[in-house]
């Protein structure tokens, strides 16, 4: 890639995510730290990239550890994300909440 | 089409995914559709990455992510609520571990890439790789594998000098590009894994929260540059806006706490640096559930005041019930969360949540401090530092200037407190002692039990 492109692209992506985050209530942050780290978890896909083209042994391990460590990343993200969020539930739609 | 275009819109419909959901989890009332829609965005991108042209070793690679995926999810779905905190933790420092490995790949192929991308790929490498081992510290506190803070003996220095050496190796690794060698590679690996260790070690667990939130930016931001160096924009658009989202996050706890970052790794509150601050004047109160029930039961307003501490005890679920018990008796009855109660921002109300609790009875610092004057009672269960008046008055208060949660105002206050010590950062708390404090001793679950018993006793 054209080094200028990218750089455009880290500047746009850069506001993308400042803007996104700053007007957060503070109940959703941790939800929302946890759902970022999920997004990073797409690294798997470059993990996958790099296994993909590994060579000799010593790629294949790294390789593998790449991927080994992004699905982990990207599975246990969605995971505790999915399951916090699931518990957000305001006083209008539910009915008695827990009992 | 040809496989490399279907590889490249699904990256770009990814790429939209990650950032509509991103955008949606910042509701409460779309968060949920939010993480549905990143997940969408993952598996096309994954799926399609099978499709990329000239790759091989695709049995190991089905093999890993079977592993990998397989065990996180497991361990995802069966951690406790109040174990969150680590478990984020944990899957961000893999993260950064993987984009650490994608680099070490690319270093060890000795491929030609220009200055820009070995720079990139190494400075990639480099926050990855302590994202990666400051995580696993971080988990190991949290999770109590590790329970004190070790601080070197001129910690600062040797921050810094590893930090300089780091750099060095890298240079020298820029500058020879693609002939770099192997001890160039694995002394660079070890010195920044080691880096993080020592980062993370002296930081107590009270500012661990932050920390998390400062190696999530640094994971995203690692993950963007080893995308410009594998050319995949997927990588570069979902690491940059982790990386600026994270960091944003990281001010806005570090602001909540009233802890800059450089002093939260500079000069952490730990050790003898702690209990400061001047001694407490008077004495403390006790009073028994009986007492503590009718205040509440024959107020007309309770502010509840939860801390981690209740979380632990488990007694969330008696908690609300109490307060539903107190709201059909016509008292009105909110929540008061303090932005870093639990273990990060947030986590008080997801506690709260899991428990029942709907989210428009739970209010911010801002929102509620002006109402406890107003209040009969304020009930604080497990909370400790974040409504410790000191912050406000006593200047020689480690948390002096942290904004806090002004229950020391309200006309009663009750505690909840499981025994006479000082709070999770060893400070002393000076509302204990105050005129209109009372303490109600006991575990957080057995008392709320006790609480809820009387107030059914006085009928409705």
């Amino acid at each position: 890639m054209e080094g200028f492109t990218a750089l455009y692209i880290f500047m746009l992506a850069a506001f993308t995510g400042y803007e996104v985050i700053s007007r957060v209530p503070v109940i959703l942050h941790t939800p929302l730290m946890s759902g970022s780290n999920f997004v990073h978890g797409v690294v798997l896909v470059g993990a996958m990239v790099a296994l993909g083209r590994a060579e000799t042994p010593l790629e294949q391990a790294i390789g593998f550890v790449a991927v080994l460590l992004g699905a982990a990343n990207a599975a246990g993200g969605y995971v505790v994300t999915e399951r916090m969020l699931a518990m957000f539930k305001s006083d209008k739609k539910k009915a008695g909440g827990h009992q | 089409m040809s496989a490399n275009a279907i590889v490249q819109i699904s990256y770009f419909a990814a790429a939209v995914l990650f950032i509509v959901g991103l955008k949606s989890m910042a509701s409460p009332v779309t968060a949920r559709r939010g993480i549905i829609w990143a997940g969408v965005g993952m598996v096309v991108a994954t799926v399609a990455t099978f499709l990329t042209p000239g790759m091989g070793n695709f049995a190991l690679m089905i093999a890993a992510i079977a592993i990998g995926g397989g065990v996180a999810w497991w361990s995802g779905k069966i951690v406790k609520m109040t174990d969150m905190p680590q478990m984020v933790a944990i899957y961000n420092g893999m993260g950064g571990g993987a984009a650490a490995a994608i680099a070490a790949v690319e270093f060890v192929r000795h491929e030609s890439h220009g200055e820009l991308t070995t720079a990139l790929a190494v400075l990639g490498a480099l926050i990855g790789a302590v994202s990666f081992s400051g995580s696993c510290i971080a988990f190991a506190k949290l999770q109590g594998l590790m329970k004190k803070a070790y601080r070197l003996p001129g910690q600062n220095i040797w921050n810094i000098a590893l930090a300089g050496a780091t750099v060095v190796v890298g240079l020298s690794m820029i500058l020879l590009s693609d002939k770099m060698t192997g001890v160039q590679i694995l002394s660079f690996f070890i010195l920044s894994l080691v880096l993080g260790v020592v980062i993370t070690m002296p930081i107590g667990g009270a500012d661990m929260p932050v920390v998390i939130s400062l190696f999530n930016a640094f994971t995203g931001l690692a993950v963007g540059f080893e995308g410009y160096v594998l050319g995949n924009p997927a990588l570069i658009i979902a690491g940059i806006v982790v990386g600026a989202a994270g960091t944003l996050l990281t001010q806005l706890m570090a602001k909540a706490m009233n802890r800059p970052i450089t002093n939260i790794i500079f000069q952490p509150l730990s050790g003898e640096a702690q209990g400061g601050g001047a001694a407490v004047e008077g004495s403390m109160k006790e009073v028994g559930a009986l007492d503590a029930a009718a205040m509440m039961r024959y107020g007309s307003k309770v502010i509840i005041v939860p801390g981690y501490g209740m979380a632990v005890a488990g007694a969330q679920h008696k908690v609300w019930e109490m307060a539903q018990l107190l709201e059909k008796a016509g008292v009105e009855v909110k929540f008061a969360i303090h932005p870093v109660a639990g273990r990060m921002p947030g986590h008080m109300n997801v506690l709260l949540a899991e428990a029942g609790v709907p989210y428009d009875k739970i209010f911010d610092l801002e929102e509620i401090n002006a109402e406890f004057p107003l209040a009969d009672v304020a009930l604080v269960i497990g909370a400790n530092d974040v409504v410790n008046p000191s912050a406000r008055t006593d200047k020689s208060s480690p948390i002096y200037g942290m904004p806090i949660l002004d229950a020391d105002k309200a006309q009663n206050v009750i505690v909840i407190k499981r025994g006479k010590g000082a709070g999770y950062s060893g400070i002393e708390n000076a509302l204990f002692y105050a005129e209109n404090c009372r303490l109600l001793y006991g575990s957080a679950q057995q008392v709320a039990g006790e609480v809820v018993g009387h107030i059914k006793a006085m009928g409705e």
